[in-house]
């Protein structure tokens, strides 16, 4: 838990020497305690001060990179347990699990599935972010190959090395070296042997143990061999399991500042049924998984949970989206039909969805309504008649169509007159109020 | 430093609500959040009921629609082969065919359907109406009347038409759904004149009104998470009914449970997606504290079950 400002002020040298800007050391104290000043500030400050703040004022899930260059991930850092709170911050990590026992086949079907999982979802690219190889075969030049294999098919895909044996975490890092890999399955069996490769080679540690009280152990002895970077396997597999340790694991980091659970968790929810199996790598994106392993990736099974985490991942507070400006949907000519929504991601992305399926071309005007839905936007007072007039004379659109005929929302018919009152010599023609009927509506005018 | 667990508990508890006369289904009572059985108490597993319409499923895609191909043209055999064949635990029956832009069914004929259906199934029957506010005023009264004495659960009652519904449902012994716009204030408004007309609160089922995966689904999920700390945190009376998520409405209408895998390659097969998509919008609203789904493909049902075994084993 954060220090007070008093406590604080104890660690301090209580000279009021003024060099940090402040007249005294209480004062620097206090600003300290809110965050608004940094440590740096006092010249004067003990070693053993600094070493304490330090540890105080780290975040209390510690943040870690995997992986490197573009595709690098962003973990941990959380600060709340329920996201109405505030936002969660780094989204949980998908990794698809390769076995060293799979055939060629499958091993190249399954990188082949992660290479080309990315798909553009309201205007975020989303994929499946990593790759955790597995030593099933307890062989470690089996191991070594399939590490070797993956490094050259997939380059710059984030690896997790999975296995307990330090023959073969050694044999099979090495193309991972240097690249922050994670070095899964260090125990407190291995843990000597484990750590030093993982040192050796830049990789994250990922602990494994069999419930809290020894993954405490585990990563405080990991810990003070200097390792800083860790993620965590309380051994948790089945749903009941992981909703109980995930959930004590974020509550002991963030409630009770309890350093040796403040990292990353990994969740592994290999099933048979692959249906099953999203349903519970589901769990671990609503609740608190940094990593989820899952053993295929299908494609209508990453965008179920490519959604669900970009559902569970947004801004309670600010609503996604996109940029107010005319989009030209198809190859709109001067003829083509233009039509008005908001800049709620959402109803963007739903709305120019559908007038591409009706294959007319048109314009699309989308208005910055601070992205509120049409609706919602027409409640607030964001999205009315000479709000809409501004923006159309604004555009610049005039210039390029022909016609003076603008299709709004059908929720939102009301509007019309006041439109065309702002508007002078433009036409309002009220369109269908859901959007998939804008196909229909749109060929039908076409015809 | 050791490790201790650190659980909570709460001062507040969430009202159990029984319904049914033969084979009666309990869910709620809960005094921890969703699935928290090693902080709390979680006596019952959420509900799923079988959504059934007293008008063929034109309009439900084709994924879910072949399900009950044979027995869509008849809400009697409908209902039957939901519980003979799919062995559901409850059948929530919506009469979508009174709305004025369906087949604006009268409500004598809605009563005549409730009747038969009743007469046909011996698990809790759910008595949802059109969605369409003086309409179910009129629709939802009559069919109350005819199921008397058999604790359905009927809705919903929206701020608009609370007054009418509540006091049906409470003459004729039911419990009652009260629905409001995902919003907090706005819920536990409702269920505050409702419960001041002198309908006991611990005989409510909070709608905070559904949303699909992918079409504000984390809107739900965290007005239902928000009303659970206050119905156990702040030990909040009013918000302490259980809550319910209207599932198989709100998921097999999006583009996800319709577009082919041949329009659209970049989302794979459509079966899979389909149940998929309501499967895990469901699984998602029963971690932020839904106890009570309407839901329309038995693998969908099926696979949330098996989800539940694994949360509550
Ligand atoms: C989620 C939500 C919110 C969220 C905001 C989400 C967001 N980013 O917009 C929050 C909680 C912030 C909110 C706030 C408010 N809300 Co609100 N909100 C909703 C809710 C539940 C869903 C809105 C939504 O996301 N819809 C989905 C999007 C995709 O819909 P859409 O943009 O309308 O697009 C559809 C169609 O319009 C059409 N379409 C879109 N563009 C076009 C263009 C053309 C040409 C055509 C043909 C079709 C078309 O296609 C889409 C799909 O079919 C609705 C109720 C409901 N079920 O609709 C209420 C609702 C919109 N809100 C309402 C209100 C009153 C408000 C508030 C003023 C008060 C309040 N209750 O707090 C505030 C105002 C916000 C502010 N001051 O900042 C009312 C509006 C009443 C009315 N009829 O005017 C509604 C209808 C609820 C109600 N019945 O009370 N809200
Ligand atoms: S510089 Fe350090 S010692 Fe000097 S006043 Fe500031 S806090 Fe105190």
């Amino acid at each position: 838990m954060a220090l007070t400002g008093v406590e604080i002020f104890k660690l301090l040298p209580k000279t009021n020497c003024k060099k940090c800007g402040f007249p005294t050391c209480l004062a620097f104290a206090m600003k300290l305690a809110q965050r608004q000043a940094s440590l740096d500030a006092c010249p004067d400050v003990s070693e053993e001060a600094k070493k304490i703040l330090g540890e105080a004022s780290a975040p209390p899930i510690r943040p870690i990179t995997f992986g490197t260059g573009d595709k690098a991930v962003k973990m941990g850092e959380e600060t709340v347990l329920f996201r109405h709170e505030k936002k969660f911050v780094n989204p949980t990590v998908f990794a698809l699990e390769i076995k060293d026992t799979e055939a060629d086949d499958v091993i190249e079907a399954k990188i082949n599935d992660v290479v080309t999982s990315e798909i553009n979802r309201v205007g975020q690219l989303l994929r499946v972010d990593s790759i955790c190889i597995t030593n099933e075969s307890g062989d470690a030049g089996k191991f070594a190959a399939l590490a070797e294999k993956v490094a050259q098919k997939a380059p710059d895909v984030p690896v997790i090395v999975a296995t307990e044996s330090p023959e073969a975490a050694e044999a099979a890092i090495k193309p991972f070296s240097g690249k922050n890999a994670i070095l899964y399955g260090v125990t407190d069996a291995n843990a000597d042997k484990m750590v030093e490769i993982a040192k050796a080679n830049k990789a994250i540690v990922g602990a494994k143990a069999d419930g809290l009280e020894a993954l405490s152990a585990l990563t405080e002895k990991i810990k003070s061999t200097g390792v800083e970077d860790i993620v965590m396997d309380s051994g948790a597999r089945k749903a009941s399991e992981l909703l109980e340790h995930n959930t004590y694991i974020r509550r002991a980091a963030l409630k009770k500042s309890f350093k040796p659970l403040g990292y990353p968790v990994i969740n592994f929810v290999q099933r048979d049924d692959s249906m099953f199996e999203a349903l519970i790598a589901g769990l671990g994106v609503t609740k608190y998984a940094s990593i989820v392993v899952l053993s295929s990736a299908e494609k209508w099974k990453n965008l179920a949970l490519f959604t669900l985490r970009q559902n569970i991942y947004t801004d309670p507070q600010v609503p996604m989206q996109v940029e107010q400006k005319i989009y030209k949907i198809g190859e709109p000519t001067p003829d083509s039909p233009l039509i008005i929504t908001t800049n709620f991601s959402l109803t963007y992305f739903i709305v120019s969805g559908e007038v591409e399926n009706a294959k007319v071309p048109a314009y699309l005007a989308v208005m910055d309504c601070e992205g509120l839905s049409v609706l919602t936007a027409w409640a607030a007072g964001k999205f009315t008649g000479s709000k809409i007039a501004n923006f159309i004379k604004e555009s610049g659109i005039e210039n390029e169509i022909n016609h003076r005929e603008l299709i709004i929302p059908g929720y939102v018919a009301i509007l019309s007159g006041a439109i065309e009152e702002k508007l002078e010599g433009w036409k309002v023609t009220v369109g269908p109020r859901e959007a998939n009927a804008l196909p229909a509506f749109l060929r039908s005018r076409a015809a | 430093m050791a490790f201790v667990a650190p659980k909570e508990t709460f001062a507040g508890k969430v009202f159990p609500v029984t319904i049914g006369t033969e084979n009666e289904q309990t869910f709620g009572g809960e005094n921890t959040l969703p699935f928290h059985a090693f902080e709390g108490e979680v006596p019952n597993r959420p509900l799923i009921a079988y959504e059934i319409q007293d008008v063929p499923p034109e309009d439900w895609p084709e994924t879910v629609r072949k399900v009950y191909d044979a027995v869509g043209d008849d809400p009697v055999k409908w209902a039957k082969f939901c519980q003979d064949e799919l062995k559901a635990k409850a059948i929530a029956l919506r009469l979508i065919g009174t709305h004025p832009d369906n087949k604006d069914l009268s409500a004598d004929d809605a009563a005549k359907t409730v009747s038969d259906v009743l007469g046909a199934v011996n698990v809790p029957l759910i008595i949802l109406g059109s969605n369409h506010v003086e309409k179910d005023s009129e629709v939802l009264v009559k069919v109350a009347e005819v199921a008397k004495g058999k604790n359905c659960v009927i809705g919903k009652a929206q701020e608009a038409n609370y007054k009418t519904i509540a006091a049906a449902a409470m003459a004729n012994g039911h419990k009652l759904i009260a629905m409001s716009e995902l919003d907090i204030n706005l819920s536990k408004q409702l269920n505050i004149l409702i419960t001041q007309m002198g309908f006991e609160k611990e005989r409510l089922i909070t709608d905070p009104m559904c949303s699909a995966l992918g079409y504000g689904l984390e809107y739900t999920y965290s007005v239902m998470e928000r009303i659970r700390l206050a119905a156990l945190a702040q030990n909040d009376p009013v918000m302490q009914p259980p809550m319910m998520a209207d599932v198989g409405m709100y998921v097999w209408k999006i583009k996800e449970t319709q577009a082919s895998e041949e329009t659209l390659p970049e989302w794979g097969g459509l079966e899979e997606r389909a149940i998929m998509w309501e499967a895990m919008t469901a699984s998602s609203l029963m971690l932020s504290g839904a106890e009570f789904l309407v839901m329309r493909h038995p693998k969908a049902v099926e696979l949330v079950e098996r989800f539940v075994d694994e949360l509550m084993g």
